[in-house]
């Protein structure tokens, strides 16, 4: 499974890609976590808010901060 | 309403600093203490419900309806669209790629784009109750005249070419706009809560603090002498220093309020906070990944122009 996780770099990003990160660990799954941090490739993808969170290639949650329990239950 | 706050910095300053009630220091911890959990508690409540309207304007959303609107209606929608949208200038790139590639000409971008940072809830909630309804109503409807107008210029201009070449190239993948329900309204508008208090609080005590001393020390006689109604050149001077300093308004609107009470004009003190929130250096550089020098420099003067000429308009007219 691959898990993206679009944004410029701010604090909420980071959050985000920890929050993926506990996600991964508590589902127990195989996941890469990708951090897609140009512009270009964001605004690409459709994106208009960062934070964003992308499963296997697609958008899922937009603009804000995902919490750990929404992740799991994406990659679940 | 307010008395909680009141009897929690008589409590802090009186007995837990020992503080005396008559003396000019334990006045301005009282104002302070006051003053500072008062507005936090006051935006922590706004940014709640403001977070709930925007929820219903996520910038997909706002991309999709002004698609459909052209020529002035546009310029309208999109610098009234600016108020309501969620933006941070981290994500203006996403959102001007977004809004030029689904072919929303470059001028009404621009019209949501100079309105968004000017008018933003917290600017409004510290507006609001530093300086009342009225100066805060009157900031709101300027923002907005700014970005129409703004945006206009840019569109007459015709800065298409400013734009860099990639952004034309891009087409972005259509996305679907997240279904929310209640509950997920709400927890949107709870961690937005969260995020921004905690994001801004130390600025409120910044800035609060030293309009606290502004209002203690500074000379009223000099201010009034160079910042009141009766110099012509006052409000461009305003502009000028605010354009590179780079705060937010939760910074800002304290020390104009004290800086207004020692004489300096509205219209002077409107335009700096204008052109501290709206235009920025670390702004600009966000900007330039997307739109050349020239472009830059034709937004900086046609949104510097603007805030100067409301700035002159509320002098005049107040």
């Amino acid at each position: 499974m691959k898990i993206t996780i679009y944004g410029p770099g701010c604090k909420n990003c980071v959050n985000l890609a920890d929050n993926a990160r506990k996600a991964v660990a508590e589902a127990g799954i195989e996941a890469e976590i990708i951090k897609v941090e140009d512009m270009k490739e964001i605004a690409m993808a459709g994106i208009m808010s960062t934070p964003a969170i992308g499963i296997n290639g697609k958008v899922k949650i937009k603009g804000r901060v995902a919490s750990v329990e929404e992740i799991k239950e994406l990659i679940a | 309403m307010f008395l909680l706050f009141e009897k929690l910095a008589d409590l802090i300053t009186y007995n837990f600093f020992g503080l005396d009630s008559a003396g000019r220091l334990g006045d301005s911890v009282h104002f302070f203490i006051y003053d500072t959990t008062k507005i936090i508690f006051l935006l922590s409540i706004m940014i709640f419900f403001i977070s709930i309207i925007r929820s219903y304007f996520p910038p997909e959303k706002t991309k999709k309806l002004l698609s459909s609107y052209r020529k002035i209606t546009g310029h309208v929608m999109a610098s009234l669209l600016g108020v309501v949208t969620p933006f941070c200038s981290c994500s203006s790139v996403p959102i001007f790629i977004g809004f030029v590639e689904s072919g929303i000409p470059l001028g009404i971008t621009f019209s949501f784009l100079i309105t968004s940072p000017i008018v933003n809830e917290v600017a409004l909630v510290m507006l609001y109750t530093i300086f009342g309804w009225k100066i805060g109503t009157i900031y709101l409807i300027s923002g907005i005249v700014v970005g129409i107008v703004g945006g206009i210029v840019i569109e007459i201009l015709g800065m298409e070419k400013q734009v860099e070449e990639y952004v034309y190239q891009i087409s972005a993948e259509e996305s679907e706009i997240e279904k929310l329900n209640w509950s997920d309204r709400i927890d949107f508008a709870r961690a937005e809560v969260k995020e921004i208090v905690s994001r801004v609080w130390k600025y409120v005590i910044i800035g609060i603090g030293l309009g606290a001393v502004i209002h203690g020390y500074a000379p009223a006689k000099l201010l009034a002498e160079y910042a009141g109604v009766n110099n012509p050149l006052s409000v461009i001077a305003a502009v000028i220093v605010g354009i590179p300093l780079y705060s937010n308004a939760v910074g800002t609107i304290p020390i104009v309020e004290a800086l207004m009470s020692k004489g300096v004009a509205l219209g002077t003190a409107l335009s700096f906070m204008m052109a501290t929130t709206a235009l920025s250096l670390p702004a600009m550089i966000i900007l330039r990944r997307v739109i050349k020098p020239k472009l830059i420099a034709v937004f900086v003067t046609v949104v510097g122009v603007s805030i100067i000429g409301v700035g002159y308009m509320f002098n005049l007219i107040i």
